[in-house]
């Protein structure tokens, strides 16, 4: 039981990160690997302006604005002029820009850990024989607010309608008088404020420093993998499972093999459905 | 007349570039004034002999792969542990890691290249993070986080010290790697690759086994990656966990692209100037990370199809129509 906690606890920002790639994915078929980076983004602005006596309440909108700033300078300036290229050659944009950003990190802030003070207290509280920080009911509760403001945002808005008509059709969405680039501009801001959420949430749990995003990142990736990519029901489900398997893998196998653990699943899952659990198979036309 | 073919031949990409690769090692020695310039050219060369094989998996059978500083990894440390801790003589150490990565890569290889696009990048991520997992915490053997010594390689009673010798054997072998990769790209296989890269469909429509042929290349690029790794561990002495890790393959990958794609001399330059580059980056100390993005990204943006073959095509533009019906491929 409480592993499942913890591990539900970690699923939720692995899907958080999930997310943003598959929103991302969805608009430009790019696999953005500074998605991780927005999530240091977040974590880092939120403890340097609460250093700076700022109240969470002010810190963690700022913050946010601050990562999705960054993602829309970062589809305008390294994205948006790129555009036509290959699948790698994005990838490998999409990697030099985490380098710049980790880099641009360690200038702003520096190299050292940072704890971030918890939103409410730190008593623990007990649950069915297992015990839940504060903190980690926050992570879920807004978790599960911004699954059910995105399903809104899709199911119910034009902007949301309109980013998912291109994601099913580039070429006719445009035909019918949808902005492609605008809904690409707002893909990527909109992804990076998720991840600077989940960086926020995570940061009083683990503390955080200018390189956690490679491996939360990386976790985020395989999360949308596991789902299948662009299925944002995948996303989601596809970090709690990696988040529950690696808590329970570490507690009960080994700790030291606790990421390894999760990627052998992943292997094993892709074997055996090569497009995830929720994707799409798709025919190749030639 | 038996001057004019021979002339051709010795222009065509394929020899003519040989050609200039071979006087380049031979001439570079003019420039390089101590032995840290030899140090930075031998890693250059151990980079070139990885991207080399890698290009043809990426760049001609257009199989991404995330996971190949796992490949390199596995030599070095597999020759490391062979030759300092079991004494094994280092020729045999080579062979046997060599043997079992590109047995290894066989088996692995077969299921995870089932896999496309993003799915297949995750998978061979996946793989060389286990890799990496695998010898940061089996410290008995790997020493762990720590990493672990090398005795110098030796030939029977010949010992390889120094950066000057390294150099010349490098040299000579990024040669031979370049010379094996170029006549597989010129062979029927090599055009099978190219053929399944721009659609596997079609390509297994007209009689090519797409699966053996992308199993086979990826274990060719394994080897290459398996024995510049075992090389660069006699060579530096010292093996850590870095050389493995998920960073290292970016690297890789990103001197493939860089350099360009589908093309084998391509390789050789991206490893060249993304394993200077760094170097020269050091005296801009803080910043060193930033300006390594920033020309990443700024490459990608203007140079798309990478260095080489977009400067190949600005020079094949200016010559214009007597080139038209020549292959531009370098």
């Amino acid at each position: 039981m409480q592993y499942l906690l913890t591990g539900l606890t970690v699923g939720a920002i692995y899907a958080l990160v999930a997310l943003g790639f598959s929103i991302i994915f969805n608009a430009s078929h790019v696999i953005n690997f500074a998605q991780g980076e927005f999530v240091m983004i977040g974590g880092m602005a939120t403890v340097s302006l609460a250093a700076a006596g700022l109240p969470y309440l002010l810190a963690i909108p700022l913050a946010v604005a601050a990562a999705a700033l960054v993602g829309l300078a970062l589809e305008k300036f390294a994205v948006e002029p790129a555009r036509g290229a290959s699948v790698v050659t994005l990838i490998i944009i999409t990697i030099g820009a985490s380098i710049f950003l980790r880099g641009l990190a360690m200038l702003v802030w520096d190299k050292n850990l940072h704890a971030a003070k918890s939103f409410t207290g730190d008593a623990p509280i007990a649950i069915a024989g297992a015990t839940i920080l504060p903190q980690s009911l926050w992570v879920l509760g807004v978790t599960l607010a911004i699954v059910l403001a995105l399903s809104w945002f899709f199911g119910r808005t034009l902007l949301g309608k309109a980013m998912l008509a291109t994601s099913h059709n580039r070429l006719a969405a445009q035909l019918v008088g949808i902005n492609v680039r605008m809904v690409l501009f707002v893909s990527f801001g909109l992804s990076a404020a998720l991840g600077a959420i989940a960086g926020i949430l995570i940061a009083p749990i683990t503390t955080t420093s200018y390189d956690v995003g490679v491996m939360l990142g990386l976790k985020g990736f395989a999360a949308a993998i596991l789902g299948g990519l662009g299925s944002g029901v995948g996303a989601v489900v596809g970090g709690l499972v990696l988040g529950i398997v690696e808590t329970m893998s570490a507690g009960y196998l080994s700790s030291a093999y606790k990421d390894a653990i999760a990627f052998v699943i992943i292997l094993a899952v892709l074997f055996f459905m090569p497009s995830g659990l929720f994707g799409k198979l798709g025919g190749e036309r030639v | 007349m038996l001057a004019r073919p021979m002339l051709q031949r010795l222009a065509s990409p394929r020899t003519g570039g040989l050609l200039v690769l071979a006087a380049s090692i031979v001439l570079l020695p003019l420039v390089l004034r101590n032995s840290y310039f030899y140090d930075v050219a031998v890693l250059v060369g151990l980079n070139a002999i990885v991207c080399v094989g890698l290009n043809l998996l990426i760049g001609y059978a257009g199989q991404i792969s995330l996971g190949h500083a796992g490949f390199f990894g596995l030599g070095a440390y597999g020759s490391a542990i062979l030759a300092s801790r079991y004494g094994w003589p280092p020729t045999a150490a080579l062979l046997a890691t060599t043997v079992s990565v590109a047995l290894l890569a066989f088996v692995v290889g077969r299921p995870i290249l089932r896999l496309k696009g993003h799915y297949l990048a995750m998978a061979t991520l996946g793989l060389g993070i286990i890799i990496f997992m695998i010898i940061t915490t089996e410290d008995k053997f790997t020493g762990g986080p720590d990493g672990i010594s090398v005795v110098p390689f030796r030939i029977g009673g010949l010992v390889l010290q120094g950066e000057r010798v390294w150099y010349w054997v490098v040299g000579g072998l990024l040669l031979v790697a370049v010379w094996l990769a170029l006549n597989l790209i010129e062979s029927p296989a090599g055009r099978a690759l190219r053929a399944l890269h721009s659609s596997e469909v079609g390509a297994e429509v007209v009689g090519i086994n797409a699966a053996e042929h992308k199993l086979r290349v990826f274990v060719i690029s394994a080897v290459y990656a398996s024995v510049a790794g075992s090389l660069a561990a006699h060579y530096s002495g010292f093996v850590t966990p870095g050389k493995v890790a998920f960073l290292h393959s970016i690297e890789l990958v990103t001197m493939v692209v860089f350099g360009g794609l589908a093309s084998t001399f391509g390789a050789v330059v991206g490893a060249a100037v993304l394993t200077t580059l760094p170097q020269l980056l050091a005296a801009f100390e803080d910043y060193e990370m930033m300006v390594f993005g920033a020309v990443m990204i700024g490459t990608m943006i203007f140079l798309p199809r990478g260095v080489v073959p977009s400067l190949a095509r600005l020079l094949a533009g200016r010559r214009g129509a007597d080139s038209a019906h020549g292959d531009k491929r370098a």
